[in-house]
């Protein structure tokens, strides 16, 4: 019993690590990267001094980063699981997303209505609606699975993919239709809780227009990340320990062999989506929580941008996604925040940091597509 | 085959009712002598806009509701035919194809988005039918020089300049940026926020445009570094509450201001707070500002169970002026349902009209002759109490001349 608990705590304690000094590392080499810039470009800038407003936007940067990141792998756990399994990219997984955010929502607005959400501690409230948006995904994916991919298992790759393309769609629009005949509009609002938009702040630093700006963390983003982290200490933890997770990695190791070994494919598979579609559910009701208002449209980009990270992490692998989550999220920050201030205001940085990600897409896919963890794919005989 | 000649014949007998159902229905008075008379609206019923929308729609009802008696008395029967322009110009223009196509249609009050209203009407004007807009702001929308297109309300080249004297001589403001959502509305207005500003020596830190609609962070970040006293959005309510809100939650201490896109009880329902004590400009004041609308918002509830929404006056006003100049067109036509082009020429020569919102006279190219611009001050979160803004500065500014070809 005693050597059973130990590997145990071994396997939830060194994912913990792993991932933070992955972020951790990651932080520093783009925070470097950008001092150096500075550092370079410093003297052909008159107008502003490039390394103090460099230094004060960063912890602000770095934050807003890693934020993106974890939200990025929470979404691209969804997509890299599915495809280990079922060699599929499921593309209707943002919207699973999406509806996973609505039920947070709507079991929100629910306790706000029955005069119930003031009276609870507010960090309940919180996991009841990541656990609500966790139930409704899982099960939701579970339901997609079984009716549109199912089916179609041996068809020609793209005719599943053409359906998963469907399903999103009809899920934006069923969300839309259901929204507003429900509350009679469909961007629905996450009720306010005044301790979560308190900010901690930890000093001061100055800007480049010379005064001094605060650098803080507002509770809703500490709330996120804790919770993100755990959601995928907890996802490591049954991949790597559980008897299920072990059949997950042997179904999407060799399909074939799995099943002579007894193991039951479709149930796996099923399983699969529902902790993917979990996942995803999760990622949806925080991210909601955290921008405040929803709508049936806003699955879409972080999941085309979450799906980026899964390929750059190398897509099939889940410390890949993780990795390819954070890397991207850190990127995308750092290219919003400082493209602006280097290009003296040519290139807008809001544009041009969704830009960078596609591209980076485009890159991976031209120049190692198996991505940074991947395996080489094996031919299957 | 017995079977299927049953169900066809049922389906053909069921198609039969429900056309001649279908075709009963509108006209609910037995066929009046004169004929149908229709007017279209074409507003936001859907999506992140349709509190105003609706209100608008809601507001053209009940004005053909208590103005429809002369052209009753002559014998014609006046409806109101609504559409959903879903605030997208493509929609827009679909639905203007279906509205000229029906002959019975005489005119149309809408829309709310100008970056709708100018490409609709160029179907309305290849189809002479008159488009009354109680809310289009763009400059564009009259300096076409269409006969069609008419407005009651004011022009954002004005309205934008109006903001940044406010900003620059009331608010004290040294620094601003700007951002705004890319459409032909949000866009125009923070252009016309910027040459004045920078025409006057008011520091525009940043000028950004953004589709953005969750996650303003990789926006916010620079600002919160720039530092402004002043955060200017070009945009809609839906779109800048969330930004606010956002804002606020990151510290960003700047003054919120905006045009009349964020005239919506929506917008603190969304922003709660944050969007307390920022100010909007915009060329319909509140209906409390109105002295005549009192009988009509008194109306409006009563008939709809809530308060008239931001621009239900002005909707009112267009749909009257459009019933006065059907009435007068019709009589010169000899108590006969008038010719598109008679009601458009018509409606051009509104003078000196008298509605909830002021007196109205058209000049050469569509615009009131004199505007009012408002600038108002959020003064509560609580979305019920909206219609109690106050508004701050009030200034009566007629129209520029139209743009030299």
């Amino acid at each position: 019993m005693p050597k059973l608990q130990l590997r145990s705590l071994r396997e939830l304690l060194f994912p913990l690590f792993q991932i933070i000094i992955f972020v951790l590392g990651a932080s520093l080499v783009t925070s470097i990267v950008v001092l150096l810039l500075a550092l370079l470009l410093r003297g052909t800038r008159t107008d502003t001094d490039l390394l103090v407003a460099v230094i004060s936007v960063l912890p602000q940067t770095l934050i807003d980063g890693i934020t993106l990141g974890f939200l990025y792998a929470l979404i691209a756990l969804g997509y890299t699981m599915v495809y280990g399994v079922l060699e599929f990219i499921n593309f209707a997984h943002s919207e699973i997303y999406m509806v996973g955010a609505f039920a947070g929502a709507e079991l929100a607005l629910t306790l706000q209505s029955a005069q119930v959400l003031g009276v609870i501690p507010p960090l309940l409230y919180v996991v009841l609606a990541v656990v609500a948006g966790m139930i409704v995904s899982g099960l939701l994916a579970v339901t997609v699975e079984r009716v549109a991919y199912r089916p179609l298992r041996g068809a020609p790759r793209l005719v599943p993919l053409i359906s998963a393309v469907g399903v999103s769609f009809f899920l934006q629009d069923a969300v839309r239709l259901f929204e507003s005949f429900n509350r009679n509009a469909f961007y629905l609002t996450y009720p306010v809780i005044p301790e979560f938009d308190r900010r901690i702040i930890f000093g001061s630093i100055a800007t480049a227009s010379g005064g001094t700006m605060d650098v803080g963390i507002s509770v809703k983003v500490i709330i996120f990340i804790v919770a993100a982290v755990l959601i995928l200490i907890a996802l490591n933890y049954l991949v790597n320990a559980t008897k299920l997770g072990t059949s997950i990695r042997a179904v999407a190791q060799d399909r074939l062999t799995a099943s002579l070994m007894g193991i039951n494919v479709n149930q796996v598979i099923a399983m699969t989506f529902l902790i993917g579609g979990s996942l995803g559910g999760a990622a949806g009701v925080l991210a909601g929580i955290k921008a405040g208002t929803i709508d049936p449209f806003f699955g879409f980009i972080p999941g085309i941008k979450a799906f980026t990270a899964a390929v750059l992490g190398g897509i099939g692998n889940i410390t890949g996604a993780m990795l390819g989550g954070i890397t991207l999220g850190l990127l995308e920050a750092f290219v919003a925040s400082y493209l602006t201030l280097f290009s003296k205001g040519a290139l807008p940085g809001a544009d041009y940091a969704a830009i960078t990600a596609f591209m980076i897409l485009i890159g991976i896919l031209i120049f190692r597509p198996s991505g940074l963890l991947g395996e080489r794919v094996g031919q299957k005989a | 085959m017995k079977t299927l000649k049953l169900l066809s014949l049922l389906l053909a007998v069921t198609m039969a009712v429900t056309a001649c159902g279908g075709a009963a229905a509108p006209t609910a008075a037995p066929a009046a002598a004169g004929g149908t008379i229709k007017i279209a609206t074409q507003t936001p019923l859907s999506g992140g806009l349709a509190a105003v929308g609706e209100g608008m729609k809601n507001a053209v009802q009940l004005a053909v509701e208590q103005n429809s008696g002369p052209l009753k008395a002559m014998g014609f029967t006046v409806q109101v035919v609504p559409f959903d322009d879903q605030a997208k110009p493509e929609v827009g223009v679909a639905n203007a194809k279906n509205i000229i196509s029906d002959p019975d249609i005489l005119g149309v009050v809408g829309h709310y988005n100008s970056g709708v209203q100018i490409p609709s009407s160029e179907e309305y004007h290849g189809a002479s039918l008159v488009n009354v807009s109680p809310a289009n702001t763009n400059p564009k929308v009259t300096d076409r020089l269409y006969l069609e297109v008419n407005r009651v309300c004011g022009r954002d080249d004005i309205q934008g300049v109006v903001g940044e004297q406010f900003a620059l001589n009331e608010l004290k403001a040294k620094s601003v940026y700007i951002l705004h959502d890319k459409t032909t509305y949000g866009q125009s207005i923070a252009e016309f926020f910027r040459k004045a500003a920078e025409k006057d020596g008011l520091k525009v830190l940043g000028f950004e445009g953004t589709e953005e609609k969750a996650n303003f962070d990789p926006i916010l970040t620079p600002i919160q570094a720039a530092n402004p006293d002043l955060i200017y959005f070009g945009g809609m309510f839906d779109q800048a509450g969330v930004m606010f809100k956002q804002a606020r939650d990151k510290g960003i201490k700047a003054t919120f201001m905006g045009p009349d896109g964020l005239d919506s009880a929506d917008l603190v329902k969304i922003a709660g707070d944050a969007a307390k004590g920022m100010y909007y400009t915009t060329v319909a004041g509140p209906v409390s500002y109105y002295p005549e609308a009192a009988k009509f918002a008194t109306d409006y509830k009563a008939k709809f169970g809530k308060d008239p929404e931001p621009f239900g006056a002005q909707a009112y006003d267009s749909t009257v002026i459009l019933l006065k100049s059907i009435e007068k067109a019709a009589k010169d036509a000899g108590n006969k349902k008038p010719t598109r082009a008679a009601v458009r020429d018509a409606v051009r020569a509104t003078k000196d009209f008298k509605g909830l919102t002021g007196s109205i006279t058209f000049d050469s190219k569509g615009d009131p002759a004199i505007a009012k611009y408002f600038v108002i001050q959020v003064g509560t979160s609580d979305p019920a109490k909206w219609g109690e803004n106050k508004a701050v500065k009030t200034l009566d500014i007629p129209a520029p001349p139209p743009p030299s070809k």
